[in-house]
């Protein structure tokens, strides 16, 4: 069963991921901010890495850059979910490593499209 | 993924309502945090942290509210969001205008997420003019006066949640391209590329155009958006180096020049509404995008959240319970320690080696226990910060309102108490903190003529003391007036006289009598419903005292009992009886020899420990404990210390260190000299917690 680490530090946000996913199948296992999700990838292998952007502590691009510095989540897929979808926010998304954006607000269904595009 | 739609049934039957709930919860605590983050902001030298705190908690509130469908919310803190984010970039210096506005909106906010929360009942509160006037600000211009009525204002920009690129400003301008695909496996593999024209508003129109090679697909297309976004719109259908994009432009022809391959979006470019999501080509991860079928991007862009329905049920994130069933959890687990305390010590006697095995789940049972224990009582305790963050924002406008200028410092927020008492105790102290600011604190001038500095400060704080929770407001104000409150006092026909202590005097004003508003605030202004504090107060177990020197201000102390604690306690046995020492307060234990102790004058007694004499208490002859054994002697000295000073207490024997529930004893039976309160042993019997401070000072006199 794939294993999804969910970024966000909204709570209703995560329960919403984490509900979206767990409903398709998916393990999910939430963080609260970038430094969260660094320290939990560090326990467990992640198949997949759903980040918001915006986070105190560490952000989403900072979390991406550090664990593409990781060799085990070198080739992870790393999606960040964001309200800023400006061309500068995806250059500076493909900068640090990330795999994909979607836009928040997403539909739940779409959200499980994009994951099932990039999760073998 | 077809079956991905069919496990999370559909997005059209995905109920978000069940998360209203704690986006609710989540929303107020982030309006909450901005609002006392605006307040403590130095505008001088607000720095990029609180700027970007600020900014999240606007950001935070937008994401979930265009999420979860509430669009006038979600275009109200947009807007915050937007002014925001050009102070976090240092685009705009921020003033005390726009603070103003900020916490208007997230009032307006508040009151939006509220009418939601009930059911869209009522009329939304108006937010067309704050809209205005934020973006107004947002544009560096200083805006009119709010305007005098919400129909002078524009109307509302689209809901954020409906457009969610509405955050970035669509240049408008259309440009015509011709769009060659290819090659292509099969032609019919971007078909969904001209649904996405159709889908999406605003994209743009296609149209087919003849091909003059098999395998490629040629279109023409007008659209206002960049290349670069029309690449990743097209990401998932076929590969951005599948694409080439002519500029047909004014004049067409001349196309070469505007060739675009590139990633690299040109500079302030036109965004389109994009699918909301794409994959960056060669990315880690990313999918082959040959390999994508063709994905219907069909309901891309249409809202996330449906119009939310109404709030039947959500399924609550948080419950409510009634305060009895927690306190009866709290005196089921009370026992269940006792319980769990008397097999603990009747298995002290045990052979390990026999009874390994129930030694070891005794064991565990005493960690679970504990740990049980603690969670729930916390449930019921919360940070005195719930209670404290209300007062900046009141003070900071009763303070403008009244021409002050005040500065407000809490200390020991952390500080926990019953949540029973934090909600009894909000009121009396909302007005001690009003006291202080409308009648304490003298206005700027009057200040500076005393050789104040201009601006007053209101402390208050919280902390631990004993058994106790002491809660402080104090002032640099102009303090009591002695000599007004006995003049007053004897006008309202008080019994009074000039030799009462200050202390007496200052209770006066607790007095019914004295607190009508005129009076008091003739008097000194203290006493507006002080009566009807030290009633609320005194209802709770607590006690009011009040200190002042004239002219330089006053504290007011709030003395609450903690009637929940539970304690770490040590138990030492003198004669029959077994009585807890709070452990926190124990420092040494050690036997004594007879010689050590030496009898100074009126038989009290001392004993050098290292060097230094300190006070013996006999607690046999404390407490009048009947002896029996006459054999057996007190040689067993307990260290204690309260209040900075310390005293030995002689005792028999040490029990052991335990757990113990606090019962209040004065609720059960009445106030005991130098005890504490009482808990009830593994064994059933009653103990008596000594009250150290009270031993303390008993050695004093």
């Amino acid at each position: 069963m794939p294993l999804i680490l969910a970024v966000d530090d909204s709570p209703s946000m995560r329960k919403m991921v984490t509900f979206t996913l767990t409903g398709a199948g998916y393990q999910v296992v939430e963080a609260v901010d970038g430094q969260d999700a660094f320290e939990k990838a560090q326990t467990q292998l992640f198949d997949l890495i759903l980040t918001d952007q915006n986070m105190p502590r560490l952000d989403g691009l900072g979390l991406t850059r550090k664990l593409r510095e990781h060799p085990q989540y070198k080739t992870k897929p790393i999606l960040m979910l964001t309200t800023e979808s400006s061309d500068l926010m995806k250059q500076a998304g493909r900068t640090a490593g990330a795999t994909g954006w979607l836009v928040k607000p997403f539909d739940p269904a779409r959200l499980l499209d994009v994951i099932q595009k990039v999760i073998k | 993924m077809a079956e991905a739609h069919q496990e999370s049934g559909g997005s059209g039957d995905f109920d978000l309502s069940q998360f209203y709930q704690i986006f609710f919860e989540e929303a107020g605590e982030n309006l909450d945090l901005m609002e006392q983050m605006l307040l403590n902001m130095d505008l001088e030298t607000a720095d990029d942290e609180e700027l970007n705190g600020i900014f999240r908690c606007a950001h935070s509130v937008k994401g979930g509210a265009a999420t979860f469908g509430f669009s006038d919310v979600a275009e109200l803190t947009h807007q915050m969001e937007s002014l925001l984010d050009k102070l976090r970039r240092h685009e705009l210096q921020p003033n005390a205008m726009m603070v103003d506005v900020l916490l208007e909106s997230a009032d307006i906010s508040r009151s939006l997420l509220a009418r939601h929360q009930a059911g869209e009942t009522g009329e939304p509160p108006s937010s067309a003019d704050l809209v205005r006037r934020i973006s107004e600000l947002a544009s560096g211009a200083t805006p009119a006066a709010p305007a005098p009525a919400p129909v002078a204002a524009p109307a509302p920009v689209a809901p954020v949640a409906a457009a969610p690129k509405a955050e970035t400003p669509v240049v408008k301008g259309e440009r015509q391209l011709e769009i060659q695909m290819g090659p292509l496996e099969r032609l019919d593999q971007v078909d969904p590329v001209k649904e996405l024209f159709r889908d999406i508003a605003g994209l743009g129109e296609i149209v087919d155009l003849p091909s003059d090679r098999p395998n490629f697909r040629v279109f023409k297309v007008g659209t206002s958006s960049s290349n670069d976004d029309l690449l990743d719109l097209f990401a998932f259908h076929v590969a951005r180096e599948h694409v080439l994009i002519r500029d047909l432009g004014e004049e067409a022809g001349a196309a070469s020049e505007s060739v675009s391959w590139s990633d690299d979006p040109p500079p302030g470019a036109p965004l389109a509404p994009a699918p909301g999501f794409g994959f960056f080509d060669g990315a880690p991860g990313a999918p082959a995008i040959a390999k994508a079928e063709a994905a219907e991007a069909k309901g891309a862009v249409k809202p996330a959240a449906k119009a939310p329905a109404q709030l039947a049920q959500p399924e609550a994130a948080t419950i409510r319970v009634a305060i009895n069933k927690v306190d009866q959890l709290i005196n089921l687990v009370g026992e269940l320690v006792i319980t769990q305390a008397m097999l603990a010590q009747n298995s002290r006697t045990l052979d390990p080696t026999v009874y390994q095995q129930l030694l070891t789940g005794l064991a565990d049972l005493d960690r679970n226990t504990r740990d049980l224990q603690e969670s729930v009582m916390s449930i019921r305790m919360i940070p005195m910060s719930i209670v404290f963050s209300r007062f900046p924002r009141m003070l900071r406008d009763l303070a403008s309102k009244l021409g002050k200028k005040v500065d407000f410092v809490t200390q020991g927020e952390a500080t926990e108490l019953d949540k029973g008492l934090v909600e009894k105790i909000t009121d009396p102290l909302t007005h001690l903190v009003r006291n202080s600011c409308d009648h304490g604190i003298e206005m700027p001038e009057d200040r500076v003529a005393k050789g104040k500095s201009e601006t007053g400060t209101i402390t208050l704080s919280a902390a631990h003391q004993g058994g106790s929770i002491v809660i402080e407001v104090r002032d640099d104000g102009r303090g009591l007036s002695r000599e007004k409150i006995l003049r007053k006092a004897r006008e309202r026909g008080i019994e009074v006289s000039d030799q009462m202590s200050d202390a007496d005097v200052w209770q006066l004003i607790f007095a019914p009598g004295f607190s009508t508003a005129e009076v008091v605030t003739d008097v000194s202004g203290r006493g507006v419903g002080m009566d009807v504090v030290k009633r609320n107060i005194a209802a709770l177990g607590g006690t009011v005292e009040i200190e002042s020197a004239e002219g330089y201000g006053m504290r007011v102390s709030v003395r609450l009992p903690l009637t929940l604690a539970i304690m770490d306690g040590m138990s030492v046995g003198v004669g029959d009886e077994v009585y807890i020492l709070p452990l926190s307060s124990v420092v040494e234990s050690f036997q004594v020899k007879p010689d050590a102790v030496s009898t100074v004058g009126q038989g009290s007694q001392l004993v050098k420990v290292r060097e230094e004499y300190m006070p013996v208490i006999e607690l046999e002859k404390v407490f009048q404990v009947p002896r029996f054994d006459f054999e057996k002697a007190c040689d067993i000295m307990v260290v204690v210390e309260a209040e900075g000073s310390r005293v030995a207490l002689l005792v028999d024997e040490l029990l052991g260190q335990q757990q113990v529930v606090v019962k209040n004893l004065e609720t059960n039976y009445r106030k005991v000299p130098n005890v504490s309160g009482a808990t009830i042993l593994g064994d059933g019997k009653v103990a008596l917690i000594l009250d150290t401070s009270a031993l303390v000072r008993r050695s004093r006199h």
